[in-house]
């Protein structure tokens, strides 16, 4: 099923000065999906999320956004897209109703109209009950969920976030993820959101890998990690370097040391570790057995961990 | 979007404007910085340098220093609360609250006009709270006097918080402000005849005097405090001191939106 693109990037390139923060990436994102674009810090993902959100000039390449042109057609992506910036983007001295209403103004709503779309997201995010609260006195989740109602307020095609998840609890992320769900059964929005956390983007529709500026992969999280396709046994132990050399001495397998660990990607998981556990008596603390994480898919694409920093 | 051009300008900008009354009713320390500080400053120099000031360069010799910086003052107080106005500006960028306005598709201007008038009505209004004490500094008021002061004071008022507007913008932090504000801001106002009248100051002094647009705020606050009475200043003229406030008061106003456009 060939879906419509909502989002276009093609041969982007970025650099401040001589440092460069994306080069020739290139990728669609599907109208309805959600999509997450995966990477350490350093890796271009904010850099391409100010270019999405026309903040940003790109040094060569082009992004279109809605069908819109993000440079020569700026003002009109800017009315398309809904925007959740990383940083909280509240007045705090105002209540959520104010901070809404101020921002249906900036993108050109007022009277009945604005107060209808100001009903409509209060209750979609069941801020209701406090709308007449000031912003500085809701909880962190909350705050998020305000942000949410802002940046939809004026019914934008495409949401665009930067790290939503930064600063939430497991349930407000688990929330922000069905929210986002939602938007997307009933509304038909999509959203495209940047993370470095693998569990965020395991949960959505579509995965890009950034590192030092680069696409490395792009595919459905299920895609990427079949592209492993073997389990990935990882062994804690007193020696890892040693223990990692006699494993592939003695079972020919590509045992490496990350983080620690020595880590064996190996079909049938399950039936390797007794004969693990036999050929190191004693040296073994524990050993876990588990089918491929995007983590692993991180590795296999870049060399390293996504937690050990991509950098340029 | 609005159909109507002048919308899509004036609804933003009556939005950042009403966030601005909102903001500063909420805060009031603010109300005490910009009111109390020129205050202060009036009564103790003034009754200090009461006795050793002399009338030159002043038309009525009888006048003294509370009376003489009177004028002088209100510019003050509008100068102090433009500061404090665009100041918010960077704290705006600062915690995030900026970053939603500049990727909304309204225009720069709006931007600017919103934050201008926000932080002129301000200052207008805590200029004629400041101006019920002109009957203790010996200048009466009448009604053509506080009217002609309120529109002088809003066109003061727009010419000085476009000015911070403009040094505020590009800056990302607070102390960079500061020096501006003391090595210009500050100096701009001392050298505006309203705390001593150029004919007494040395030859440069008078100089930097004349070109500083600031000497025809003052002027022109000068002028309509005594409006349909004797004339209490030498130079310049009023119709020359609204004018050349006006023309400030644009400039200032366009260099802003130019300034916001560059940026974000």
């Amino acid at each position: 099923m060939a879906a419509e693109s909502i989002v276009e990037v093609a041969s982007l390139t970025h650099r401040y000065g001589d440092r460069v923060a994306l080069e020739g990436v290139t990728l669609n994102v599907d109208r309805g999906a959600i999509f997450a674009l995966l990477g350490p810090n350093g890796s271009g993902k904010t850099t391409l999320f100010k270019i999405l959100t026309t903040l940003l000039r790109p040094t060569s390449g082009t992004a279109r956004v809605a069908g819109r042109d993000v440079v020569a057609e700026r003002d009109r992506v800017r009315g398309r897209i809904g925007i959740v910036f990383q940083k909280p983007s509240l007045d705090g001295k105002l209540t959520v109703l104010e901070n809404l209403t101020h921002q249906g103004h900036l993108y050109g709503l007022w009277g009945r109209e604005l107060r209808r779309r100001g009903e409509e997201v209060l209750e979609q995010f069941c801020l209701t009950d406090r709308a007449s609260d000031r912003v500085e006195t809701l909880s962190g989740g909350l705050q998020r969920r305000v942000e949410l109602a802002k940046g939809l307020l004026h019914k934008p095609e495409v949401l665009i976030l930067d790290e939503p998840s930064t600063g939430l609890d497991p349930g407000a992320r688990a929330d922000l993820m069905a929210h986002l769900r939602e938007l997307r059964d009933r509304h038909g929005v999509t959203s495209l959101l940047t993370t470095h956390l693998m569990d965020d983007a395991d949960r959505c529709d579509c995965v890009g890998i950034l590192d030092g500026g680069r696409l490395v992969t792009l595919g459905t999280p299920a895609a990427l990690k079949t592209t492993i396709g073997k389990d990935v046994v990882t062994i804690n132990g007193g020696n890892p370097a040693s223990l990692a050399a006699r494993a592939n001495e003695k079972f020919v397998c590509k045992a490496e040391v990350v983080d620690g660990s020595v880590r064996i990607e190996r079909e049938r998981g399950h039936e390797f570790v007794p004969q693990l556990i036999e050929a190191f008596p004693g040296e073994i603390d524990s050993v876990t057995v588990g089918k491929p994480t995007l983590d692993d898919v991180f590795l296999r694409q870049t060399g390293h961990r996504l937690w050990m920093g991509g950098g340029t | 979007m609005s159909a109507i051009p002048t919308m899509s300008l004036l609804l933003p900008a009556m939005s950042l404007w009403r966030r601005e009354m909102v903001r500063f009713v909420r805060q009031r320390s603010r109300v005490i910085g910009a009111l109390g500080t020129p205050f202060v400053f009036w009564l103790l120099i003034g009754s200090g340098l009461r006795n050793s000031f002399q009338g030159a360069g002043v038309a009525r010799p009888t006048m003294d220093f509370l009376e003489y910086s009177f004028p002088g003052t209100l510019v003050l107080i509008v100068l102090f609360t433009a500061i404090f106005s665009t100041y918010s500006v960077i704290e705006d960028r600062r915690e995030g609250f900026l970053q939603a306005v500049i990727a909304a598709p309204a225009p720069r201007m709006a931007i600017v006009l919103g934050n201008v008038m926000g932080s002129t009505t301000l200052a207008v209004i805590q200029a004629m709270l400041f101006l019920l004490l002109a009957p203790l500094s010996g200048i009466p008021l009448t009604i053509g006097s506080v009217l002609t002061l309120a529109v002088v004071l809003t066109i003061v008022g727009m010419g000085l918080s476009a000015l911070g507007f403009l040094i505020a913008w590009p800056m990302d932090s607070t102390q960079g402000f500061h020096a501006v504000m003391n090595l210009f801001l500050i100096p701009m106002w001392l050298l505006s005849g309203a705390f001593f009248p150029a004919s007494g100051a040395s030859r440069w002094l008078t100089w930097v005097m004349t070109v500083n647009p600031l000497t025809y705020g003052v002027a022109a606050v000068r002028h309509a405090l005594y409006i349909g009475r004797e004339n209490a200043t030498t130079a310049p003229s009023l119709t020359i001191s609204i004018a050349v406030t006006i023309g400030f008061a644009l400039v200032m106003i366009v260099l802003a939106g130019r300034v916001a456009a560059a940026k974000g």
